[in-house]
């Protein structure tokens, strides 16, 4: 095997489900955010609802396609870079991500027609339903991939044959896998989460250039978003670290950058963890936190990495620092939520210019969070692909180096253009806002079939 | 009574295949037409497949996504062994689909890049699938079931050839779609390009076909060519498969001349049905060419029978609402129909 092609095919595949995993984790939010939007409005019948609808439902319509897009090579790549698992996992996982084909994508992306272009060709009940449709896939589509990775992770309900492939024993062990519970809630609290700071910080940015009605709301929404589900997200993210310390304690000592094995661990607040020295080069540590906290008592025991051969360490470094990074910003968006609840209740976020400045500052923090705690689970996994079954030295495709190199390449520039187009147009149509007046008059030469062809259909009649 | 769960599968990933190139195809085929199309054309060009070709695209997931959990063994053959092709195709699919919504975003130098992107993207994905399909006729050198051939099998002439052929054949079904889907000046021009189209996919099918049967042997053996002679025996049965070609020929070309809407459509339907029996016939039970058997390549019993169950619910379901979609986005664009 190829050295080259396999540090080639891990960065290849980081960067693309990396930057994939950006558009889910907001499209997840968004699609059950416009649910709601839509469910308001038929409800209430206030124009406000309708408005907002019209306008995020836009910025859905980008999001969603480049999720499409960039999440189509993530079921060819597993078999172009990585055969080896395909080979191996797909007796058991193989169904799981079928599953995921069947009971959610083409739900999706059969009913974002009707949702984007179907506005005057269905009633109002069948459009709101197209889009609760929507939402629901995306959650479907969570449900699955978690399910996949959880059992990557720790698998359980297989057993291996004489011949060293997998079957499956138990379906039920393997799609709830002991890990899957836990992080499927983690996974779907940190969508919401970052579709709602975007949602505030686009309505923040909105207020600050002048009162608009929707904008109030959406921040209102947004604001109740973070009050309720990072509290309860960060409650769900300390029960799955709880359960490292059964199912992972080297990922668990990795994030701590705990390296003896011992009872009454420190608190490492900050360190720079070296597997060279194996050891720390420097920490600033609060004693005996670091296994109460795990643990619920400081007299707890807890594995240190030296516990594992040194080819079974994680890398320490980076799950240290991106597990503090997503911390840290899980408790600024606590933070926020608190002090908005504390200006709704005081006549208004409004009114705080300091407020509403610190949302459009925390408008990027839900993706930086979510790389950040992807970067734990998956390199807190190293150096196994799936955890204790399969290396992922041995998991790579014989694949050249140059064949990888070119790839990767393409990817950097491909996604380099379309991320930078699709900011672009998503900060435009925040800027243009939600308000109607802002709205072009339709003759501008807007092309019919996008789906602002649709939507300016609504108000000018002519269906034929 | 048990099932023959392999033989089912394949059955399955067969169609799901089959569907994905007849539902992609035509919207694959309207960016490859958007160069000799006029800028107000090309909104209604897209306009009459926005709304249905995310739906359209995820029959490739199906493929992909179902042949590592139906085939896994030959997914991780094949897809190392078609490296280039599979991933030239991945990066140009990310062009052409993000298009439909930047074109709408971008101005003055984003909408015509957009709209290269758009075309350009729709062409390379073509060739690149008929790269890799020509790579996969060819056949794929396995050793223990892992591929250990060359990063380049791939790229011969004859891959080559299949891949023009492939974009004269998407033209077709894209042309012979915007005859059905538009109107008055479009839809005339949509009939000179089905003409071009159906001489260049004539022409194409039959180099093609020939070129297959003198330099693999393999396949040609199946239709009763070895040593120069045909074998009649073998090759009778088989006929109805090439005259079905011809006869979606020869009905795309009289529905044009008949100013038909739908009947061209249909007989590039009918075309590219035949081609793909006629391709199954040259290797079946293989699946991957001349290495590996679709039983050998088969997921575990157990896998393969929970999924079944979920196909069993679910396929019916999907292509119920696919259909209605498309029941619902029936009728032209363009003019003053749909969303004006």
């Amino acid at each position: 095997m190829d050295l080259d092609a396999l540090i080639l095919s891990r960065l290849q595949f980081a960067f693309t489900i990396a930057f994939h995993i950006i558009f889910p984790s907001f499209t997840i939010g968004l699609a059950s955010f416009l649910a709601v939007l839509e469910g308001l409005w038929l409800a209430t019948g206030r124009e406000t609802f309708k408005r907002l609808y019209l306008f995020w439902v836009k910025i859905f319509a980008i999001s969603f396609g480049m999720g499409v897009v960039s999440g189509v090579v993530l079921s060819y790549e597993i078999g172009a870079n990585w055969s080896h698992f395909a080979a191996v996992a797909a007796p058991v996982i193989g169904p799981l991500l079928a599953f995921e084909v069947l009971t959610a994508f083409f739900l999706e992306a059969s009913f974002l027609g009707v949702m984007l272009f179907g506005w005057k060709k269905v009633g109002r009940g069948l459009h709101f339903a197209s889009t609760a449709l929507v939402a629901y896939g995306t959650l479907v589509s969570a449900f699955w991939i978690v399910s996949a990775n959880s059992w990557m992770q720790h698998p359980t309900g297989f057993t291996t044959l004489a011949d060293g492939t997998l079957r499956a024993t138990s379906w039920m062990a393997v799609i709830f896998s002991p890990t899957f519970p836990e992080r499927l809630a983690h996974m779907t609290l940190a969508a919401y989460l970052t579709t709602a700071l975007v949602v505030g910080a686009a309505s923040a940015w909105r207020l600050l250039k002048g009162a608009e009605a929707e904008s109030s709301i959406a921040l209102r929404m947004a604001i109740g978003m973070f009050a309720l589900v990072a509290p309860a997200q960060l409650l769900v993210g300390d029960a799955a670290g709880k359960r490292l310390e059964e199912v992972q304690p080297a990922k668990l000592a990795a994030i701590e950058a705990f390296w003896e094995t011992r009872t009454e661990q420190a608190f490492h607040i900050v360190a720079w963890p070296d597997r060279a020295i194996a050891g720390n080069r420097w920490e600033i540590s609060i004693p005996k936190l670091g296994s109460w906290i795990t643990a619920g008592r400081a007299d707890a025991e807890l594995k240190g990495l030296k516990a594992f051969p040194p080819g079974d360490r994680p890398p320490v470094f980076i799950v240290f620092w991106a597990f503090r990074v997503m911390v840290g910003l899980g408790v600024a968006m606590i933070g926020l939520g608190f002090w908005g609840v504390w200006l709704i209740l005081r006549g208004g976020p409004e009114r705080s210019r300091l407020f509403l400045r610190a949302a459009v500052a925390m408008g990027p923090a839900g993706f930086v969070a979510v790389v950040s705690g992807w970067i734990v689970a998956e390199v807190g996994r190293q150096p196994w692909v799936i955890t204790g079954v399969l290396r992922t030295a041995d998991a790579v495709s014989p694949v050249t180096a140059g064949q990888v190199s070119a790839s990767l390449l393409g990817f950097m520039v491909v996604y380099g253009v379309i991320f930078s187009a699709g900011v672009i147009y998503i900060l435009r149509l925040i800027a243009a806002g939600p308000s109607l007046e802002d709205e072009p008059p339709r003759d501008t030469g807007r092309p019919p079939g996008s789906a602002l062809g649709a939507l300016d259909a609504e108000g000018h009649g002519g269906q034929s | 009574m048990s099932l023959d769960l392999p033989l089912i599968w394949a059955g399955i990933i067969a169609i799901a295949v089959l569907l994905y190139v007849l539902l992609d195809g035509f919207d694959l085929g309207i960016g490859i037409l958007f160069p000799f199309a006029t800028p107000r054309e090309r909104d209604v060009m897209m306009e009459s497949v926005a709304p249905i070709w995310d739906g359209n695209e995820t029959w490739l997931v199906l493929g992909g996504g179902g042949m590592f959990a139906a085939f896994p063994f030959a997914y991780a053959a094949l897809m190392p062994a078609l490296y280039g092709p599979i991933l030239m195709m991945l990066l140009a699919l990310i062009l052409r689909g993000v298009a439909f919504e930047f074109r709408h975003h971008g101005r003055t130098r984003g909408k015509p890049f957009w709209t290269a992107a758009f075309a350009g993207g729709s062409i390379a994905a073509t060739l690149a699938q008929g790269l890799a399909l020509g790579g996969f006729i060819q056949g794929v050198t396995l050793k223990d079931s892992v591929f250990a051939g060359g990063p380049l099998d791939w790229l011969t002439p004859y891959s080559a050839l299949v891949a023009v052929g492939l974009v004269a054949g998407y033209a077709l079904l894209g042309a012979t779609w915007i005859v059905w889907r538009t109107e008055g000046e479009l839809q005339a021009k949509a009939r000179r390009w089905g003409w071009i189209a159906i001489g260049a996919t004539a022409v194409l099918l039959a180099a093609v076909s020939l070129a297959t049967l003198l330099l693999h042997p393999r396949v040609a053996v199946r239709w009763g060519f070895a040593g120069g002679v045909f074998d009649l025996a073998r090759l009778l049965p088989l006929t109805p498969i090439p005259l079905a070609g011809l006869a979606g020929l020869l009905l795309a070309a009289f529905g044009l001349r008949r100013n038909h809407h739908v009947t061209p459509f249909l007989g590039a339907y009918l075309v590219f049905f035949s081609g793909y029996i006629g391709l199954a016939v040259g290797f079946f039970p293989n699946i991957v060419p001349y290495a590996m058997s679709y039983r050998q390549a088969a997921n575990a019993d157990n896998a393969l029978a929970l999924m079944l169950v979920g196909v069993a619910i679910l396929l019916p379901a999907i292509l119920g609402y696919t259909v209605w979609v498309y029941w619902l986005f029936r009728g032209k664009v363009g003019g003053d129909a749909g969303y004006h």
